[in-house]
């Protein structure tokens, strides 16, 4: 039961993963239903590996890398079902399950320690900091992928290709939109989650305080420029992509440095 | 029982000849009823649209009721021997698959034959004309078609310049409705251009033209604003679309004149389509953000892919027909009538 949980749900996403490539192959590239199918089997599946392992270690399962990779995965398919339909953007959800896959091959392959240490006491604002934080890191996830969804479309157009990818993505103003407001979903929650974090008390490293203002200040910086019109949609998008791709190479630092030593 | 076609289309006879043999939806019933008196003929469907007429009939005897309706068709056309083809199941079964599925096309893959096939088919069931076997084609026609066209790429694309555009611009803003066009130009190709759009529903239309008259008169016609040529600029903040088509010697739409005018519009996209020869639009505003340019030449080209994608596909298509076929002509001889 340890992992099948999680091998159930890391399955579910290379279904949806193969019929994306299947389908491509086909030339179709249209989301169906096996795409939400495998992706709700999924969201499912990690919802209940997460509330046995909450269960067992009595607190939010998010101690080791590994607990927090699969809490992002959760994060991101969380996000993508609420956000996705809202867009109209089913074919988010193709681009997402690669990505989700990926992060749970890594979590369950990798060189990722799983052991949990345990936190010193269970402070409930510790515990809102760190679950917001995933959940916002879920949101740039999300954001990262619409993000390139519109830089795709945006190739595609500017170098007049016809192709199924063109036909068959959400119109570029929908990825825009999208990508933005995305973005400042996961700002927002990123900000709740420092505050709670701040509420807490607890002592911070200094590289992890660095890291994750930087982060948050990098969101920051994208909503203001683009609320000003100073960063086109095409940059907003690249610039999400460039962040999340920052933010995901600092996590394992961060989680390292705030482990209890 | 078989079930026999015979017809003209584009391929057979140009228009001057189809146009004799055309039936009319006011002549429907009479039609029928005229060819339903043929000796041997069970029943009958008759296809008629502008690229083709065609009778389906079900008969055991298909030499009689072929005979009967060339007699007829040369008395409809007013003597002289009509260029028929003619089918005998099996080949009359994959005839109409194929037609159904819109394979004998002008336009491979065009999807307003299957609507026409369908009413052709209500309106003879209307008369009593349809038979239990051409009841089963027809439904089993349609049936092939909706397959072929969600399992294959055959309606992929779409095959006209004013469709590609209209495709274009879907997928650069979404729902084109409220969304505001500028012609500048007011020649026939913008024209057409444009009024693929208004069926699209876009919001509004600007025309303008060297011959402010010209346009005026364009606009009063498809419901739009005309505005003065020297003052197109003065109007472009609101525009989605900008349809070219001048007969100008030199670029109209510079980089040095856009970039100013995309600075007013808060980053929404500007859809150029250039259909002028010589151009309107300087290539090189295809690389300012935010700016989708195409040319003649490359929506040109898109229709020539979407059509290359449809004629790849016809194979798989002609594959799933056969076996289409196989099973009809397999449920015939299970269901053999001579009373249809």
């Amino acid at each position: 039961m340890d992992r099948l949980l999680l091998t159930g749900a890391t399955f579910c996403l290379l279904l949806s993963f193969g019929y994306t490539l299947f389908a491509l192959g086909a030339g179709r590239f249209r989301p169906g239903a096996v795409n939400l199918v495998a992706i709700l089997g999924g969201f499912v599946l990690l919802s209940l590996d997460l509330w046995r392992r909450g269960q067992e270690q009595r607190a939010c399962p998010i101690n080791s890398l590994f607990d927090v990779l699969v809490f992002m995965s959760w994060s991101i398919l969380l996000i993508y079902l609420v956000i996705g339909p809202a867009y109209h953007l089913s074919l988010l959800g193709a681009f997402t399950s690669p990505l989700v896959f990926l992060v749970l091959l890594f979590a369950q392959l990798g060189p990722v320690g799983s052991t949990a240490p345990g936190r010193i006491g269970h402070d409930p604002w510790v515990e809102l900091h760190a679950a917001l934080s995933l959940v916002a890191y879920g949101a740039f996830a999300l954001a990262a992928v619409a993000g390139l969804m519109y830089l795709l479309q945006d190739r595609q157009l500017k170098m007049r290709k016809a192709g199924a990818l063109l036909y068959n993505l959400p119109p570029i103003t929908d990825l825009g939109v999208a990508n933005a407001r995305i973005i400042r979903l996961g700002f927002g929650l990123l900000t709740v989650s420092f505050a709670a974090g701040f509420m807490s008390g607890i002592h911070v490293n200094n590289l992890k305080f660095l890291a994750s203002t930087l982060i948050w200040v990098g969101y920051g910086v994208i909503l203001i420029l683009g609320k000003t019109r100073r960063l086109p949609p095409r940059r907003t998008a690249s610039a999400s992509v460039l962040v999340f791709g920052v933010a995901l190479l600092a996590l394992p630092a961060i989680q390292y440095l705030s482990a209890p030593k | 029982m078989n079930i026999v076609c015979a017809g003209i289309n584009h391929r057979s006879a140009p228009v001057d000849i189809r146009e004799k043999y055309a039936v009319g939806p006011h002549e429907l019933e009479s039609a029928l009823g005229r060819i339903r008196g043929i000796d041997g003929l069970a029943g009958a469907v008759i296809v008629s649209t502008c690229n083709r007429v065609e009778y389906y009939t079900a008969s055991v005897c298909p030499i009689r009721v072929l005979d009967g309706l060339r007699s007829y068709l040369q008395e409809r056309a007013g003597g002289g021997g009509a260029p028929l083809y003619t089918h005998e199941s099996p080949a009359s079964v994959r005839h109409l698959f194929r037609v159904a599925s819109g394979l004998d096309s002008m336009v491979i893959g065009e999807t307003e034959i299957l609507g026409q096939i369908k009413q052709a088919y209500a309106a003879a069931a209307a008369c009593g004309a349809t038979t239990r076997h051409l009841n089963k084609l027809f439904q089993h026609a349609f049936r092939v078609a909706k397959q072929v066209r969600s399992e294959t790429r055959i309606t992929r694309g779409s095959t006209s310049v004013g469709s590609v555009a209209v495709d274009l611009a879907g997928k650069i803003f979404g729902d084109l409705k409220g969304r505001t066009i500028m012609m500048l130009g007011a020649g026939e190709t913008g024209e057409k251009t444009s009024r693929s759009f208004l069926s699209r529903g876009v919001g509004s239309i600007i025309v303008t033209n060297r011959t402010f008259g010209r346009a005026a008169r364009l606009a009063e016609e498809i419901g739009g604003m005309a505005v003065h040529f020297d003052n197109w600029h003065n109007a472009f903040d609101k525009v989605d679309i900008l349809i070219c088509s001048t007969a100008a010697p030199h670029p109209i739409v510079t980089r040095e004149k856009l970039v100013p005018l995309l600075e007013r519009r808060n980053d929404r996209p500007l859809f150029i389509i250039d259909l002028a020869v010589p151009r309107d639009a300087e290539a090189s505003v295809n690389d300012l953000e935010n700016v989708y340019l195409y040319d003649i030449d490359s929506l040109e080209q898109i229709v020539r892919e979407s059509l290359e994608v449809r004629r790849a596909e016809v194979v798989r298509c002609e594959k799933m027909i056969d076996q289409h076929v196989g099973e009809f002509v397999g449920w015939m001889r299970d269901h053999i009538s001579f009373l249809a």
